[in-house]
This record gives structure tokens, C-alpha cells and sequence, in this order.
């Protein structure tokens, strides 16, 4: 049976990796196919056709699209990943320091997020249809209906322009004291909070209220087992797959949540380095931040699956 | 004898989609003394089950115990609190689910989850728990008693889980143990050893039962007394024996009488010199094609049948015999990997894709489920318009006229024609499955157990029509079924299957002898309303454990 | 008993006639959605002030009767703003979410009705579409081709193909595996009767939940992508623009900054509880 499970997490890698393939095309044909000549955009508008003509050449545009797409791919594979048109720094160099402020932020609002959203998603589920459960769904519909900038703004309104507790933005590179250090990170991290936690809660509710309705949990209660040995002895288990499907799903959330987090609080991280990039239309960079971002999804979903496979019982 | 329960006009309501209660216990009265097993007997949502669960005094999600009395040794489980209920729950009265598979828990052990109780309650050390269960294994005669508790529930089978279903309710020493329909799922090779099982521990502990079920048969071997439910209302109580031999309600008159259907008047062997449809060889299965063209996976190896023309083809076997897969290889929904169909002279091609239509129009499929072979979103007039639109162009009046009269054949009222199937009752669902193969005109129909989901005094009725149908119309059925009294009832020749082989061929007249080891074993195990049947049926030891999987 | 909820009993029941069931909650996201719908519609109409016209004195200025929700960064009046904003908002979202899901739908049922090759091929590359964020998506498309209306419909609706398709095709697969259609298969009728006639009328209610669904998460892209300022250009103006363009009210805690946020959420939220609680055909036997 060990087998099985092995060849399932495998199986489930190696989809993982065509998936990477079909991205990294998906991404790299939606950034040079499209129209837009990236030479003579370079250039600006006073260049001569023989100046656009040369930096074409130099920069490998005037070959098929499919071997700048395999020169691309093993440059990425070899950890090179190209020079930015708009100041001739290398990607890499551009990306690093960014990279770790990024992560930082989603390690932070995973940190909080997380125990509290299960602690909520499987209260909630357990006290199914009381008054607490009901506001619990209500105030995470809501959440999840509004858009990551109004939970930004919101923020801002209560705590930094009527209570007056937190700067409104945030400069990673000030940071001298542990109080800085809080503030600088509070307003983000309660930002993506919200809106990882609504997602997370709704999933594990819904995950351990159809664990709930099953006949093994209708059976414990007919041994005389109390509501927690019920929730906890045999529903938990076997919402487990799931339940880490949902922090997993949430969490990529985060990929979203902080490129608008990121732009709103002049966070210094991969994503507002994107959005600058974008206005720029500095190719290689925004390619390489996007390889980064889905990089980081499919490994998020790529690690629930195999959890989920490894902690069927069944495949046992 | 003490009495151990007395249910005293017992309502139990229901909340519909609508928001409005439905009584669905209406008024329900029941002893059972002391040691003594009373059988609870209906049909679905006759409340069997429902009546069964107020002794632990729990109600499903959406309903609630309205009025009346459970005493259970002189406690009422309506009036104690959650937590009292609790406290009784596994010690005094125990339950025995219909489906084992379900209701253990597929994260943990087989022995954690039969000694839980003990766990709950505090009955006793863990160490002595596994003893007792160890010894409850051995009682019910499970396989490996000393290690089979250390599996995980998907590593035994159906059969086990039950008979481990049981040991988790006895393990408490319960005064009182409730069955739940614990074989209904299980072949009837297999459900006989789960029974006698049963029957054996229970006279022996000397404990209280309630047995719910729908089948006379089964009642028959293990209650004491039995309670005739219809509509959430008691129709009759009686010993066993009064009930078997004296029934005096119609009601109970009725399910004895679906009990043995009558024999059909075997048709005249047609004149006509070739058969209506001959099988020879054939091999159908799943998964890949190996190097030899066949499937990895051969569900059907190597059958040959043949049906003539007006006369009926049983088809006789247990789940994963391979019944189920030859009826659509023939339909050609599963194409075969080998052999040959010839319907009415000409050589069927396997897949039905290839077949022409009139050839599909000739040989008409029923399934099981009436649930899903209907359209759910379709009214019973598109439903059978269908067909005459298709095979036969027909169109405005003409169609109308045809669907009328395809209602009247299978004695539903034409007014039904507007209405979905979803706001139809089970055995009139099944009826307007079999009329729209009805209105193929075909030759052939391959009915796939089409009487298993119905209750029954339904399923009777709907093969008593069956056999109408053919006398008016000459058609020919492949009758594919576990059951062997449906079989009997409707066909002329018999094959048996068994682990995708044609073992026997035979006539309903010689069931009672047949020839092959393994008919013997799976003719013998079908219960009878005699309630000394299982007491006195002896079966080879060497066959069951070559031919039964439990 | 203990385990049983009291969910469906605790709103109150209201407009049953039809055999239909419609509670309060769904009734008040329905009559929100409306309102929406006219205001997109008849929006030149009713607007008290032309949109790009200059009309209060102050910038950011506070709520006032002249001016219901207030003065923008330039001193123009908010409300006939987020009037006119409905449209783009409302307009290309539901532009979006009708490609997206028409072509997701006719994909999966296709897919799963033909199964084979092409359903492992569409299905694989269109799974790995989805895991692309879909923010990113947005900004990699706007970084190459630059942002224009049709561009955001394309763009916003192939980013939920995948997810439509995904959906749609679980559940035609549930429903093609069912006796009917095999039943309808051997009679010998066509694929494409397969899917009109035994497929779609089965999965339409779900897929027009989920097309609620989508048409959410699409105007809180919209949104978002407007205001990263990649999303619909001045001088148009959709809510998320809105709040970009006065973002630098926040600290003064302008009305122009919150208020076209507000629409936002009354739009998407309303969608929500719509499809939480939408109309249910009492199935009623003994009734």
C-alpha cells in the first residue's frame, strides 16, 4: 500500500511540472507574442529603423518565438533570469531583497491567519446554526465580497486616521525598534489577515460540517461519545486532507491579496516591484516575478494534494 | 418475563422542504420483554427505522421525537437530557448499523473503534477491552480473532465489517441491541453466516433485540415476534409463527403472498429454427488492452447463451459475478473484447456505436435504477416521446395517442404523463423506465435487476406485469438478477454465474437439484419463510470458504 | 434533536405563492442587484452633475446636500460619478462573466460528453491556466497589450474560462454518467442531442449559481485592477478607478474614498446572498 501512495505523490508531481511547462509558455507567449514591439518601445519613438533593427538582433527577437521560449526556459533553469530593459540591472539582483520582504509579509499573515481561521472554521462547523456560527458566515461573506483595497483602506481609516495608532504606509528599510517593526507590518498583515482568514474559514467549516454529517459521526454518538470526542476523534481526522486544502488554496490567496497590500502600503516586495515593472513595460522582470508568484501557487497546491494523498486512510 | 421496553404512543415529526411538520410516527405502541428479539417489518418509509433509533432516543437531523414514551429498563428516553441519553447509549442499548462500511471510521482502527464504548463509558481497562473483544470475534466467528482488529475497516470485507459492527455494539454488554437492516447489503452466501452469527450471541447473552428489516425471510430466523409497520402505523403483531402461518391483516397477507410469486407458464418452444439471440464466447472486461487484445480487468470470460424466440433468459449471480457486465456488452455499451452476438440471424457488431438503428430499436435496456435511467428534468411525455419520435418518426396526434397507450400497458394513469420523475413514486418510476423501452417495439429486453431497489409488494406487481406484457406483445426478456425467486418467476431457462463464468445452465422446475457445486451453495442460502430454515441448512464447509469472500 | 439545525426554519418564509419559496435575505440582494442593473442603464440620465465637470469650490469635499456623497480630488461631484462608474463596472463584468462562462460551459459539456484525448488535453491545459493568480494574469496581459475596454473583457474572461470550465464539466460528467444518458446514447442518438437535450437542462440551475459567482470575483478584479491603474482609463472612470483617483483623500477621510468602495460591496455582497438564497421550488410530496 506504501506503493500506492508513493506512486500517487509522484503522479501528482510530475503533474506539477507540466503544469509549470504550460504556465511558463502561457506566460511567456502572453508577453512577446502579443502586439507591441518591445525594440522599438525601447528605443522610444526618435529611434532610426537601423537602431530598432540592431537591438532586435542583439536581443534574439528576430528568431522564432519557440527558441527565445527554450533559451528562456534554460535560462531560468541555469538561475539567469535576464536583464531588465529599464535600467540594465540584472533581474536576479532586482529580485532578491524584494523576494525576502514578500515572503516575510505572507510568513507573518500566515502565522496569524491561520490558527485563528481553524480555530473560527471549526467552532463555527461544531456550533453549526447558532448565533455565533451565523455571524461567523456572515461577516466572512462579507469579506470575501469586498475587494482587497477596501479592507486596505478601511484599515487605514480606523487605525491610522481616527485612532491614530498606525502610519498609514510602511517603509520596510526604517525599521530600528521592535515597536517599528510592528508597526510597519501591522496595517499589511492585518489587511491580508481578513481576506486569507474569510477563505479559510468558510473551506474548513464546510470541510468539517460534511465530515460531521457522516454515518461513522452519527455511529459515535450512538456509542454515547460527547460532541467533542465526536468532533475531535472522528470527524477531524478525516477532514484533514481538506482542511489542509483550504489553508493551501488560501494562502495562495496571498499571491493576489499583496500585490494590491504590497502597492497601497509601498511595501517593498516582489509584487509592487511587478506593478512598477508593468508601467514600465519592463519585460523580463514582470516575467520572472510572474514564474515567481505561480512558482509559489502550484507549490502551495502541489503540497495540499500530496498531504491530502499521504493522510488517506484508505490508501494506507 | 420483565418487559425491557415499552414504546407507548410514540410520534416522531418531520420538517419538509417547506418548513412544514409531517407526522411520520403516528402513534406508535411496542413491548419487548427481556431477552426476547422482536422484528421491526415494512417497507421503505414505513418507519422502521426511525421507531428503532427513539430506543437510544436520538432522530435524525430534520426530525424530532413529538409525543409519547420510550421506557427503556424504566427510563424514559424521551425526557432525559442529552447527556443522561449519553450515559446509556452503548452500555444498555446498542446499534448495529445497515451499512458496516460507513459507519466505522476509515482513519482508525478496527480495535480502537470496537472498544471505544468501553473507553467512553469507563467500563473497563483497555487491555481487558481488547480481550473481550478478541473473545466477541471469536463468538462471531470472524476470521484471524486475535489480529484482525488492528486493521483498518477498508482492508476487511463487507461481510466482517458487519459481523465487527456487532462486536462494537456487544462489547458494552448492552441489555438491548438494535439491527438496523445489517444484511441487506451483503450476497446471501454471505448473509447466512452473518445471521446465524448473530442469532447464535444474541440467545446466548441472553439479550434483547430489535431487528429491522424488510425481509420476511430473514425476520423469520432470528425474532421472536414480529411488528407489521406501514405509514408510520402498526398493521399487525404477532409471534413469528402467527405472523408466517396466520396473518391476518391484507397487508401482511400482501408481503407474504410478493414472498412467492407465481410460476410463469413456460411458452411453447417457437417453431422458428434459429434462436432470437446467440452468444458464443463472450469476453468483455476493463482497463488496458494487453498484448493478447483483451482487457486486463475480464469481468465476463468465455459465455455462451442463447435465447429463443418468446421465452424468458434468467441470469443468476452474486455482486461481481459479472452479471451486470455481460448485459452490457450484449447492449453494446461496453463493447466486447471477444466472441459474437447474432441477434435474429444477423451478426451484431460489439460496439453499439457500429449498430444500426433498427438493430438498437430491436433490443431494448432496463436498468436498476429508475433514479438515474430517467431524465430528471424531463416530464414522463418527453420522456417516452422520445423513442417514437426517434425510431418511428412520430409526431403530433399520433404520438399523444401512442403515449396513452404505452401508460395503460404499464397500468399507470395517463394523467401522469406531465408530471417529472422526481414527483413519482419508486415503482412508478420503474414502470415508465420499462414503457419507454416498450415504446421501441423491440424484440428483446435486458432487464438489469430491475425489481432489486423496489419494495417487495411492488416488485411483485411490476413482474406480474412483465409477464402480461409478454403474453399480449411476444417479447423475450434477459432477466438479470441476485435474486433467485424473481428469476424463477419470470424465466424459462436459468444460467448461473460466478466470477465471470457460465457455471450452470438449468429450468426453473430443477432449482431444487442442481447440479453444480456452487449453485448448490448460493440455491441453498436463499432464507426461507420456514423460521427452522437456518437452524437446519447444512452447507459444505469446503464450498463456502472456496466460493465465498466475506 | 441536538444535531439538527435550525438554518432553514429560522428566516422567515415569505412569497410562496407559484410553489416557490423566496426569503427576505435573497429578496434584498435581488432588489440591490436591480438597482444596479437600472442605474447602469439609465446612469446619463438621472446624474444631477455632467461627470467631468468641475462643480464644488473644494476638493474632497464632505458630504453636503449639493453634493450627496461628496466632492472628488478635483472638486467634481462623487455621486453622478459612481452613477456613471456602475457602468463599467456592471457593463464589463457582465461582459466578462457571459464569455467566460458560455465558452467554460459549452467546453465542458463538450469535454466531458466526448471524453478521450480531448478531454484530457483541454482538460490539463486549462487546469494549468488556472494556476496562474489572476491578478498576475491581468498585469502580465496589461503589461503587453496595454489596457483598453475590450482588452479587460478578453482578458478578465479568459482568466475564468478555466474555472467555469472546471465546474461545468464536473458536473456534466456526473450527469453523463447516469443510466439516462447511456440509455439515450444506445437509442443512437447524436452527441450534440447528448448535450442539449439530456445534459444542459440538468446542470442549469448550478451553472447559473456559479455564473453569480464568477460575475463576483470579475468586479473585484475589475476593481483591483483599476485601482493598481491597469484597469479601465481616464477619462472613464469604473468604481475601482475611483478610489485610485482619490486615494489621496485617506488621511482627511474623504467620502470620495470610501464611497465608491461601498458600491462595490453592495453589488458583490448582494450577488452573495442572492445566490445563498435563491428562489427554491417547494418538492413537497403530500403538499
Amino acid at each position: 500500500m506504501k506503493n500506492r501512495v508513493l506512486s500517487l505523490a509522484l503522479s501528482r508531481l510530475l503533474i506539477a511540472l507540466i503544469t509549470l511547462l504550460i504556465v511558463s509558455f502561457a506566460v511567456f507567449f502572453a508577453t512577446t507574442l502579443l502586439p507591441g514591439d518591445t525594440a522599438s518601445i525601447l528605443l522610444g519613438q526618435a529611434a532610426t529603423p537601423e537602431a530598432v533593427e540592431g537591438l532586435r538582433k542583439a536581443m534574439h527577437l528576430d528568431e522564432p518565438a519557440i527558441f527565445r521560449f527554450l533559451r528562456w526556459i534554460v535560462g531560468l533553469l541555469q538561475g539567469d533570469l535576464g536583464t531588465s530593459y529599464a535600467n540594465n540591472m540584472l533581474v536576479a539582483d532586482l529580485i532578491g531583497g524584494r523576494f525576502i520582504n514578500t515572503l516575510k509579509l505572507a510568513g507573518v499573515t500566515a502565522l496569524f491567519s491561520v490558527p485563528i481561521a481553524l480555530t473560527l472554521g471549526i467552532t463555527a462547523a461544531m456550533l453549526r446554526g447558532s448565533l455565533y456560527d451565523r455571524a461567523v458566515t456572515v461577516l466572512t461573506i462579507g469579506v470575501i465580497s469586498v475587494p482587497e483595497f477596501m479592507i486596505a483602506t478601511s484599515a487605514v481609516l480606523v487605525f491610522a486616521v481616527y485612532m491614530k495608532w498606525l502610519p498609514a504606509l510602511s517603509f520596510a528599510n526604517e525599521v530600528t525598534s521592535f515597536a517599528d517593526l510592528l508597526r510597519i507590518y501591522a496595517m499589511p498583515v492585518i489587511t491580508l489577515t481578513f481576506g486569507v482568514s474569510a477563505q479559510m474559514i468558510r473551506m474548513t467549516r464546510a470541510a468539517v460540517i460534511e465530515t460531521l454529517s457522516t454515518p461513522y459521526v452519527e455511529m459515535a454518538l450512538l456509542k454515547g461519545a460527547s460532541r467533542p470526542r465526536m468532533v475531535f476523534r472522528h470527524a477531524l481526522p478525516n477532514a484533514l486532507g481538506p482542511i489542509v486544502n483550504a489553508v493551501a488554496l488560501s494562502l495562495s490567496y496571498l499571491l493576489g491579496g499583496v500585490i494590491i497590500v504590497e502597492t497601497i502600503f509601498n511595501y517593498p516586495g516582489v509584487a509592487k516591484l511587478m506593478v512598477d515593472a508593468v508601467a514600465t513595460r519592463d519585460l523580463p522582470l514582470i516575467q520572472s516575478c510572474a514564474m515567481i508568484f505561480c512558482l509559489g501557487y502550484l507549490l502551495l497546491t502541489t503540497t495540499a494534494d500530496i498531504i491530502a494523498i499521504v493522510s488517506n486512510p484508505r490508501l494506507r | 418475563m420483565a418487559k425491557l421496553v415499552e414504546i407507548r404512543d410514540l410520534k416522531v415529526e418531520a420538517t419538509t422542504d417547506s418548513g412544514r411538520r409531517v407526522e411520520i410516527i403516528k402513534g406508535v405502541s411496542i413491548d419487548i420483554a427481556e431477552g426476547e428479539i422482536v422484528a421491526l417489518i415494512g417497507e421503505s418509509g414505513s418507519g422502521k427505522t426511525t421507531i428503532a433509533l427513539t430506543l437510544m432516543g436520538y432522530a435524525r437531523p430534520g426530525c424530532r421525537i413529538a409525543g409519547g414514551s420510550v421506557s427503556l429498563a424504566g427510563k424514559d428516553m424521551v425526557t432525559l437530557s442529552e447527556k443522561q441519553r449519553a450515559k446509556i447509549r452503548g452500555t444498555e442499548v446498542a446499534y448495529v448499523p445497515q451499512s458496516a462500511a460507513a459507519a466505522f471510521n476509515p482513519a482508525a482502527t478496527i480495535m480502537d473503534q470496537v472498544i471505544e464504548v468501553t473507553r467512553i463509558h469507563g467500563l473497563m481497562s483497555p487491555d481487558e477491552a481488547r480481550a473481550r473483544a478478541v473473545d466477541l470475534f471469536r463468538a462471531l466467528s470472524l476470521p484471524e480473532p486475535e489480529t484482525i482488529g488492528s486493521r483498518y475497516p477498508h482492508q476487511v470485507s463487507g461481510g466482517q465489517l458487519q459481523r465487527l459492527s456487532a462486536a462494537m455494539a456487544l462489547i458494552g454488554n448492552p441489555k438491548l441491541v438494535i439491527f438496523d437492516e445489517p444484511t441487506t447489503a451483503l450476497d446471501v452466501t454471505t448473509q447466512i453466516e452473518v445471521l446465524r452469527a448473530f442469532k447464535s450471541v444474541m440467545k446466548q447473552g441472553g439479550i434483547g433485540g430489535v431487528y429491522v428489516s424488510h425481509d420476511l425471510a430473514v425476520v423469520a430466523q432470528i425474532a421472536d415476534r414480529i411488528v407489521v409497520l406501514k405509514g408510520g402505523e402498526v398493521q399487525e403483531v404477532g409471534t413469528t409463527d402467527d405472523i408466517l402461518t396466520n396473518a391476518k391483516h391484507p397487508y401482511t397477507r400482501e408481503l407474504l403472498a410478493a414472498f412467492e410469486p407465481k410460476r410463469r407458464q413456460a411458452a411453447q418452444v417457437a417453431a422458428a429454427p434459429a434462436p432470437l439471440l446467440q452468444i458464443e464466447g463472450l469476453i468483455a472486461g476493463y482497463g488496458q488492452i494487453q498484448a493478447d487484445g483483451l482487457p486486463a480487468i475480464r469481468a465476463v470470460e468465455n459465455v455462451s447463451i442463447k435465447v429463443e424466440k418468446g421465452r424468458n433468459l434468467g441470469i443468476i449471480g452474486e455482486s461481481g459475478c459479472g452479471k451486470s457486465t455481460l448485459a452490457r456488452a450484449i447492449a453494446g455499451i461496453l463493447p466486447a473484447a471477444g466472441g459474437s452476438i447474432i441477434f435474429d440471424g444477423v451478426k451484431l457488431e460489439q460496439n453499439a456505436r457500429r449498430r444500426s438503428r433498427e438493430q438498437l430499436r430491436e433490443m431494448q435496456i432496463v436498468f436498476q435504477y429508475a433514479d438515474t435511467a430517467l431524465n430528471p428534468a424531463k416530464s414522463v411525455e418527453e420522456i417516452l416521446a422520445r423513442p417514437l419520435a426517434f425510431y418511428h418518426g412520430m409526431g403530433g396526434k399520433a404520438r399523444s395517442g401512442r403515449i396513452d397507450q404505452l401508460l395503460d400497458m404499464v397500468r399507470l394513469p395517463r394523467n401522469l404523463r406531465h408530471r417529472r420523475p422526481g414527483e413519482l413514486s419508486g415503482g412508478q418510476k420503474q414502470r415508465v423506465n420499462f414503457a419507454r423501452a416498450l415504446a421501441a417495439d423491440p424484440k428483446l429486453i435486458l432487464c438489469d435487476e430491475i425489481t432489486s431497489a423496489l419494495d417487495t409488494v411492488v416488485a411483485a406487481a411490476v413482474i406480474e406485469l412483465l409477464k402480461e406484457l409478454q403474453r399480449e406483445l411476444g417479447l423475450s426478456y434477459i432477466f438479470i438478477s441476485h435474486d433467485l425467486s424473481v428469476v424463477e418467476a419470470i424465466c424459462d431457462e436459468i444460467v448461473v454465474m460466478y466470477g465471470g463464468k457460465k457455471v450452470e445452465e438449468i429450468t426453473p422446475d430443477k432449482v431444487k437439484a442442481p447440479q453444480h457445486p456452487y449453485s448448490q451453495l448460493l440455491f441453498s442460502s436463499v432464507p426461507k419463510l420456514d423460521p427452522t430454515w437456518l437452524d437446519g441448512v447444512e452447507q459444505d464447509p469446503e464450498l463456502v470458504r472456496a466460493y465465498c469472500r466475506r | 434533536m441536538t444535531m439538527t439545525s435550525s438554518e432553514t426554519t429560522s428566516v422567515r418564509i415569505t412569497g410562496s405563492r407559484f410553489g416557490y419559496r423566496f426569503n427576505i435575505v435573497g429578496m434584498i440582494g435581488f432588489s440591490v442587484i436591480l438597482f444596479w442593473a437600472m442605474v447602469a442603464i439609465f446612469a446619463p440620465l438621472i446624474i444631477p452633475y455632467p461627470v467631468g465637470e468641475i462643480v464644488d469650490f473644494d476638493y474632497f469635499g464632505p458630504v453636503s446636500a449639493d453634493f450627496w456623497l461628496g466632492s472628488d480630488y478635483l472638486g467634481r461631484d462623487m455621486f453622478s460619478r459612481i452613477l456613471m462608474g456602475a457602468r463599467y463596472t456592471v457593463g464589463i463584468s457582465l461582459a466578462a462573466v457571459t464569455i467566460a462562462c458560455f465558452s467554460g460551459v459549452v467546453l465542458g459539456m463538450t469535454a466531458a460528453v466526448a471524453g478521450g484525448w480531448l478531454d484530457t488535453v483541454l482538460s490539463r491545459f486549462l487546469d494549468a491556466l488556472n494556476s496562474i493568480p489572476s491578478k498576475l494574469f491581468g498585469l502580465v496581459v496589461v503589461a503587453a497589450v496595454g489596457s483598453s475596454i475590450p482588452v479587460l473583457i478578453l482578458t478578465l474572461s479568459v482568466i475564468y474560462i478555466p474555472g467555469s470550465y472546471r465546474f461545468a464539466r464536473a458536473l456534466a460528467v456526473n450527469i453523463n454518467a447516469m443510466d439516462f444518458v447511456t440509455v439515450a446514447r444506445i437509442r443512437g442518438e447524436s452527441t450534440w442531442y447528448l448535450i442539449r437535450s439530456e445534459i444542459l437542462p440538468n446542470i442549469v440551475g448550478p451553472v447559473l449559481a456559479d455564473l453569480g459567482i464568477r460575475f463576483v470575483f470579475i468586479v473585484l478584479l475589475l476593481s483591483g485592477l483599476s485601482f493598481l491603474g491597469l484597469g479601465v482609463q481616464p477619462p472613464y472612470a469604473d468604481w475601482g478607478a475611483l478610489v485610485r483617483e482619490n486615494i489621496g483623500g485617506l488621511p482627511f477621510g474623504a467620502p470620495a474614498v470610501m464611497a465608491p468602495s461601498f458600491a462595490i460591496a453592495s453589488l458583490t455582497i448582494s450577488v452573495n446572498l442572492l445566490i445563498d438564497n435563491l428562489p427554491k421550488k417547494i418538492r413537497d410530496r403530500s403538499e
